[in-house]
């Protein structure tokens, strides 16, 4: 038997008239962190409930360590889920909610109460043992749903979007965090997320799902260097996107290629090849959108390592050239990684 | 200070005689109908009828609470009536929980609509028709008895038409609370290893007590009260209510009546307090 933690063959789901995944082959290696990234309604929340046993897929099957799970309800199978709003029970402290899959599996109660209180200490809560959900902040109440399930000690921990609801600063955080908890529990987490620096940063493989597909499954490095298709480039960080007549005129190339906005240099220098449509100030960074004589749209990132935003808003307008590096280009659809 | 933030705390003069004159209708009625018509009832408790006269003497006296402390018979109706209101509300906790449950729950949309529906109509219906249709069903020889057969006039029937009559009761407000029950807590309980019984038992019933509590209060109180259903069904068994009207009527004792009705009130107050501890009260 295969040695994956998670193996998706074939796997379907309609609900009514709607397909929400249409076919997915996935095999998911022990102890990996494993991110789902794709748009709303694209079918990565409805996959992982699958795997949870939350929905009964359509057609396919779904295998936890080798073992067809496919028609197993949730409390059969050895998997442990975030969910996105958390889920803590109301009625019960933070210790109670935490002890509540010990005490259903009838873990004695010492035993329980140590394990419950180790996993509090590892998510840094437990000094609030004590305290209702009701009464906690969101990345609190994270920490606690994080410690419930993980106390359990899964083979697999399913994640659906777990920092949706925190704001930037608490996400960054946990994003370490989890990813150093991943690190040091060594189980196999897979990531549920519609924001691809969270995948990006935290995984080391990344599967983008569009429409119900998976469009390319990979390193961040394979994703975002090598999209496979013009929706991975463009979803997965703003892509540049060059075809047709623009392709041929300035690539010299027929076929669709995309050039990533950090990659780009923008000089007053001649010949100038396009115009400044718009100026973005992003604070450390600039984005300018330049619209180039050879019918395209390009977005430039720039540091402001010198510029002021003084300087920044008379570019509107302006000629400039735009260069880039040949090995930067990337031609969709083909996959340069060795 | 600013107008635009001049709510509860800065109350300006207009405001308050527009808060007066908006409240003093509703106020008036509680103050002089509502908790007037309670006083009345609470004073007259105390005063006594002449024996021979047969007049009300306006004088304080606790001979009628004595007499239904001492005397036994007033004891047995009022543990009677205890017994039926909780029979009543038990029953109807067990019924409605499955039914609630099914229709916030595991229902479509369509099949929810049409359950609330077959749900409410019958609140519509005169309580007196519904009480003699069922005395028409537990008759001997009557439809029950053909299929199942009858318990008879009695108790039993006047347990089974108080629930039948007050189920909707306990229905709506536990399925109100199941419908702020979030799906993803029956997830989670499952995704930790807990089978539906489990589930039910750990995380459904502990959430649902306060929305239990608030449909009891309606099942408790309304069979604690109830006089009429008991003399279409109830055959030769009496409850509080029955004393109560016997007293009003061919006794001509209005102030032992008022005696005999303030022990149902007492009996709500006591329990309203107690329930009030699980934030039932928040529930209605």
């Amino acid at each position: 038997m295969s040695t994956h933690a998670i193996a998706l063959s074939g796997l379907r789901k309609s609900f009514g008239p709607v397909e929400a995944v249409a076919g997915i082959d996935l095999e998911i290696a022990d102890g990996e962190f494993f991110s789902m990234l794709g748009p709303s309604g694209s079918g990565k929340t409805t996959v992982l409930r699958m795997i949870a046993g939350f929905e009964l897929p359509t057609a396919g099957t779904v295998s936890l360590s080798g073992r067809d799970v496919t028609k197993l309800p949730p409390y059969e199978r050895d998997v442990n889920t975030v969910f996105q709003d958390y889920a803590l029970f109301p009625h019960l402290n933070v210790i109670e909610n935490v002890e509540y899959g010990l005490k259903v599996r009838k873990v004695a109660r010492k035993e329980r109460r140590t394990r419950a209180e180790a996993a509090l200490d590892a998510v840094r809560l437990g000094h609030l043992k004590d305290r209702r959900p009701g009464a906690m902040s969101g990345g609190q109440r994270q920490r606690v749903a994080l410690a419930r399930a993980l106390v359990n000690r899964p083979k697999v921990l399913l994640l659906d979007e777990p920092l949706g609801a925190l704001d930037l600063k608490l996400r960054e955080q946990m994003q370490v965090e989890l990813k150093q908890i991943q690190r040091d529990v060594g189980i196999t987490f897979v990531f549920v997320t519609h924001d691809q620096d969270e995948a990006l940063t935290m995984s080391d493989r990344v599967a983008v799902f569009d429409a119900g597909r998976i469009a390319q499954v990979g390193t961040p490095e394979e994703v975002y260097d090598h999209p496979a298709t013009s929706f991975v480039a463009g979803f997965v960080g703003t892509s540049n996107l060059l075809s047709g007549a623009a392709a041929e005129q300035l690539l010299g190339r027929a076929g669709t290629f995309s050039v990533r906005p950090e990659k780009i240099t923008m000089t007053a220098g001649e010949p100038a090849n396009g115009v400044v449509a718009e100026v973005i100030y992003a604070g450390p960074v600039t984005r300018f959108v330049v619209d180039l004589d050879a019918g395209a749209r390009m977005v430039v990132v720039e540091q402001n390592r010198r510029t002021g935003t003084k300087s920044l808003s008379e570019m509107r307008g302006k000629r400039v050239r735009l260069t880039w590096q040949d090995e930067h280009v990337i031609e969709i659809g083909v996959n340069h990684a060795p | 200070m600013d107008p635009g933030v001049d709510n509860d705390q800065g109350l300006g003069g207009r405001r308050r005689w527009q808060l007066a004159a908006l409240l003093s209708a509703p106020m008036l009625w509680l103050g002089v109908a509502y908790l007037g018509a309670l006083a009345v009832l609470l004073v007259s408790a105390f005063w006594t009828v002449n024996g021979f006269t047969g007049e009300v003497v306006r004088e304080f006296s606790l001979q009628n609470f004595r007499t239904i402390a001492t005397e036994e018979v007033y004891r047995n109706v009022t543990l009677r009536s205890v017994g039926v209101a909780v029979a009543v509300t038990v029953i109807c906790v067990v019924l409605a929980l499955p039914m609630a449950f099914y229709m916030a729950k595991v229902a479509s949309p369509r099949t929810r609509g049409w359950l609330v529906i077959a749900i409410l109509t019958p609140l519509w219906a005169s309580y007196l028709v519904k009480a003699y249709a069922w005395r028409v069903l537990l008759a001997n020889d009557g439809p029950l008895d053909s299929v199942i057969g009858t318990p008879g006039y009695g108790l039993v029937a006047v347990v089974i038409v108080l629930t039948y009559l007050w189920l909707p009761y306990m229905i709506l407000p536990i399925y109100a609370g199941l419908e702020r029950l979030p799906d993803s807590l029956l997830e989670a309980s499952a995704d930790l290893g807990a089978r539906g019984g489990r589930t039910f038992r750990g995380v459904v019933l502990p959430i649902l007590i306060p929305s239990i509590f608030a449909g009891s209060i309606f099942t408790f109180s309304l069979s604690l009260g109830d006089y009429i259903t008991v003399q279409i069904v109830g055959g030769k068994s009496q409850l509080i209510g029955n004393l109560v009207y016997a007293n009003v009527g061919a006794a001509n004792n209005l102030p032992f009546a008022a005696a005999i009705a303030c022990v149902p009130v007492i009996i709500m107050v006591v329990y309203l307090t107690a329930v009030r501890r699980s934030g039932a009260l928040e529930e209605l």
